[in-house]
């Protein structure tokens, strides 16, 4: 990012108390084999600037993809503008706020390591799609990676600077199965459910190799088993499960905002309130849950939030005790409570909104044969494939790709179609066992969906597996 | 990026690439733009008000059966853009010359132009927030505000050239009572008026005085429901999630595969279409292909056509009709019926009346099962009337149950749903949807 825009910024005249600008450069190459055909390429180049004022009390935002010192000063005239206008209605007096002078930078791992070539990406997902197509119910089969490097920087009037630069390596494995009326699909942990910073070396630790052909044989393994059977029974969830479970029913109703009302009119409420912070049970004894912006290879660490705030690891739940919110320095201040470093826009057409950034369920001691030897009656579930959850984050269903009986302490006959369902403030009362650092998967989504106006951010899930007991179980239609 | 200069500008954008581009090389270019105002509300008052000047072009370079895509922001200024343009065309140069051959490349060769623009004055978002909120006095609102103009545009070096412009706004607010009981209202459209405006306003704080009355919790079980216009359009947005693509049918992919194989059918008076020349979305897409006026989907309550990409009709030799490349409709229409809207809860009786659905998924994609929420101004009816609030409940039912042998009927007014979506940008498309009664829907918790 170049020292000229930095320059350009500190030359902007403005009138308001505080100003900063949001700058981000991301690039992105999409790669994708389908059904052994090459893709075209997607090359993204995304530059953009948000420039933000504080003036009579309001707070304005303006962005712009025109980055010269002329288009800069404009937003910045447009920001404080509607910082102005905005003052005598504002629900937040921005003048009693800190005006912060942040200064740090923040860099993933591999950041700087040279990445693989086009070549390379398309002769490794030739062939996972080539092994995947290896049986004509096969019907649709796709090897894809998503590879990004960002640069943002953040500037303030009061003198702060922070550069973070990141590198994302997202690939993907997907493989569809059709014979007699029905279809199913494996995916490697989800749709761009791989995710995380740092090069290639990703792609061992999830066993990208070879994924191909064993996802093609677990889809026609679907194709011949039975529906998922229906009934209240223990469930063991795999880490490519858990993640969805912790982001909806814990990283959601956690998020400050949500709490305080803002995204009523989309992404919804949350059945916590504020005044459960230090005393309510979310779960069992076993549920520690943390926010952790540390863990170098997880989706989205980092240094600072994008307002400013320093990032730092904080319980959220701790034996299975609410402590802490979601909430950045403007809703912590709106709130009364101590929150944590997580204001964050997906872009800089966005503004900065409470985010979850690094939710992880912190291990237990149990080991997944443990898990398994424990359950007389239940359901292995993995990598999900269906979400829903209420408007304030309660009543929730979800859906897994592969299901697993568990019969009498032993692992049986594999069910498509597994389901289940529940209610977040009973749900997690239930967690029974929480695996082994062994049994931890450190997951992540790119598409995490909130706010007016929308965006979809990066989010970083690590977790065991876990068991939970008495959950309500069922089945697709018979077919 | 100045609103006056965009078209003049893509054209400027449009010559460069024609005289940039080398012999045995072809181009095609988009351009994605828009100046928004957002403005977000909370508790009757402004939560965060900004404005957003992007443009972004999409630049395709196809040379001997390669090619590649190179999407970058640009500042809407081609003094500034030019060097940033020229190193998009020299690194997509480089990036297909490494590529092979794609079987499946379709680009348009027939030169289709248009030009659309439809840009009546808005007032300035501040005024507009203003009348707003002095609406909202004595009420909890919350919402979001996002008007402006939206801008597409396609070039190629064939010469085509293809122009939609927009100015619009789109207001969506929920009053709410207490906790999660509120009443939602969306105005979108071309032309502010702030006596529609006030109308809706209106018709808020009655229903919300209906959410004052006691709330009554239902058991899980199967109930009778009508299904207003919105919360079809939850339904509807599940069945364009890969249902009428092309790919995903050929595939068996999509939730209407069973339909298609004439394993499931629906009501007969059932018919969906992606009805282009009624909607707001633009009449081309992103390769440059002219799209039909209407593509009839279903009919008959029986699967008739597909939205069919070039991509697709490649691969799967069928004839494509102007869909993007992920076959999803962008002027989603759906028949009416023969039920007046204001005869509704008289056929409902006695069940649910279901003002918005919320967070849809599949519980079971081939058998087109579906799973979700109630939400906002959803009531227990009885004898036709509104008697009470419901508590928000899960349904888990099939579309081929609901649409199908369980359809009671259709309302004969349809209304036209402005998607709200502001996903990266403000999206452009649109359904126009009846309202639904149902005999029987599953709910389960």
């Amino acid at each position: 990012m170049s020292e000229e825009l930095i320059a350009d910024f500190r030359r902007l005249s403005c009138d308001a108390d505080f100003w900063s600008l949001r700058l981000t450069d991301e690039r992105a190459e999409s790669y994708a084999v389908r059904k052994s055909v090459a893709q075209p390429p997607v090359l993204l180049t995304d530059r953009g600037a948000m420039l933000t004022a504080h003036a009579a009390g309001g707070c304005g935002y303006a962005a712009t993809s025109d980055v010269s010192r002329a288009g800069l000063q404009s937003a910045l005239d447009r920001a404080a503008s509607w910082a102005r206008a905005a003052a005598p209605r504002s629900l937040i007096d921005f003048g009693a706020l800190p005006k912060p002078a942040p200064r740090g930078a923040y860099a993933s791992p591999d950041v700087d390591k040279p990445a693989w070539s086009q070549r390379d990406w398309y002769d490794l997902l030739a062939e996972e799609s080539r092994q995947a197509g290896c049986d004509p119910r096969i019907v649709d089969w796709e090897a894809t990676v998503e590879t990004r490097t960002a640069e943002h920087r953040y500037l303030t009037s009061t003198g702060g600077d922070v550069l973070q630069r990141y590198r994302f390596v997202m690939p993907g494995m997907s493989v569809t199965a059709h014979a007699d009326g029905d279809t199913q699909t494996r995916t490697l942990n989800g749709y761009r459910g791989l995710a995380q910073q740092g090069g290639e070396g990703m792609l061992d630790r999830f066993g990208f190799v070879g994924s191909g052909r064993r996802l093609a044989d677990e889809a026609l393994q679907l194709l011949l088993a039975p529906n998922c059977p229906a009934g209240t029974m223990d469930v063991l969830l795999l880490p490519d499960q858990m993640v969805l479970q912790i982001h909806e029913s814990i990283g959601h109703p956690l998020e400050l905002d949500r709490i305080l009302g803002d995204e009523r009119n989309f992404a919804g409420t949350s059945f916590v309130t504020l005044d459960m912070f230090g005393s309510y049970r979310y779960g069992s004894d076993l549920l520690n849950v943390c926010f952790d912006p540390t863990r170098p290879e997880e989706l989205a660490s980092y240094a600072f939030d994008d307002e400013g705030t320093p990032a730092e690891k904080a319980y959220l739940i701790r034996k299975g005790i609410l402590e802490r919110p979601l909430g950045g320095a403007i809703s912590q201040a709106r709130a009364g409570l101590a929150g944590v470093a997580n204001s964050r826009a997906d872009n800089w057409n966005r503004p900065p909104i409470d985010r979850m950034a690094n939710i992880n369920l912190e291990p237990g001691d149990a080991t997944l044969a443990d898990m398994i030897a424990g359950i007389e009656r239940g359901v292995l579930m993995s990598t999900n494939s269906s979400w829903s959850i209420d408007d304030s984050r309660n009543k929730f269903q979800f859906g897994c790709e592969w299901g697993q009986l568990i019969e009498n302490g032993k692992l049986t006959a594999v069910v498509k179609n597994p389901n289940y369902r529940g209610i977040s403030a009973n749900f997690w009362r239930n967690l029974t066992r929480v695996g082994e650092a062994a049994t931890m998967q450190v997951l992540g989504t790119p598409y995490c969906g909130k706010g007016e106006p929308s965006q979809v951010i990066r989010v970083g899930h690590a977790s065991p597996a876990c068991v939970f007991a008495a959950v309500d179980v069922f089945g697709g239609d018979a077919s | 990026m100045k609103p006056a200069n965009i078209e003049e500008y893509f054209n400027e954008v449009a010559a460069l690439l024609d005289r940039s581009v080398a012999p045995g090389e072809i181009y095609t270019c988009r351009l994605d733009a828009e100046i928004s105002d957002f403005v977000r509300l909370n508790r009757g008052k402004v939560r965060q008000p900004g404005t957003v000047a992007q443009c972004y072009l999409r630049l395709h370079l196809i040379a001997g059966g390669r090619h590649a895509e190179q999407c970058l922001t640009v500042a809407g200024d081609l003094g500034r853009d030019r060097v940033a343009i020229a190193a998009a065309l020299a690194t997509l140069r480089a990036t297909i010359a490494a590529l092979p051959e794609d079987p499946h490349l379709s680009f348009a060769t027939d030169i289709r132009p248009s030009r659309v623009i439809r840009s009546s004055p808005l007032p300035a978002g501040e005024e507009i927030v203003e009348t707003i909120l002095d609406a909202a006095d004595g009420v909890d609102l919350v919402g979001i505000y996002a008007g402006g103009p939206v801008y597409r545009g396609f070039a190629n070096s064939f010469g085509q050239r293809n122009w939609h412009e927009v100015r619009s706004f789109n207001l969506q607010w929920s009053l709410y009572h207490r906790a999660d009981k509120a009443v939602k209202t969306v105005y979108g459209g071309f032309e502010w008026a702030s006596e529609t405006f006030a109308a809706k306003m209106a018709g808020a704080r009655e229903r919300l005085a209906l959410l004052a009355r006691p709330s009554r919790s239902l058991q899980p079980g199967r109930y009778r429901a009508y299904l207003t216009p919105t919360a079809m359009e939850e339904i509807a947005g599940m069945l364009c999630w890969g249902g009428f693509s092309g790919r995903a049918l050929e595939t068996r992919q999509s939730c209407l595969f069973r339909l298609k194989d004439g394993a499931a059918a629906l009501d007969p008076s059932v018919a969906f279409a992606e009805n282009t020349a009624e909607g707001i979305a633009p009449a081309f897409q992103d390769e440059g292909f002219a799209r039909p006026q209407a593509v009839p989907l279903i009919t008959d309550g029986r699967m008739v056509g597909s939205l069919v990409s070039p991509r697709t009709a490649r691969e799967f030799a069928l004839a494509q009709n102007g869909a993007n490349a992920p076959e999803m409709p962008e002027s989603l229409d759906m028949a009416a019926g023969n039920l007046a809207s204001a005869d509704a809860l008289a056929a409902l009786d006695t069940g649910l009346y279901l003002g918005n659905l919320w967070y849809l998924n599949f519980s079971d994609r081939p058998a087109c099962r579906l799973t979700g929420m109630t939400r906002f101004a959803s009531f227990w009816v009885e004898g036709g009337k509104i008697v009470a609030p419901v508590d928000v409940m899960r349904f888990d039912d099939s579309v081929f149950r609901l649409l199908g042998d369980q359809l009671v009927g259709l309302t004969a007014e349809r209304e036209l749903l402005v998607n709200g979506d502001t996903y990266r940008e403000r999206n452009v498309s649109s359904m126009r949807l009846p309202g639904a009664v149902v005999r029987d829907m599953a709910f389960t918790l």
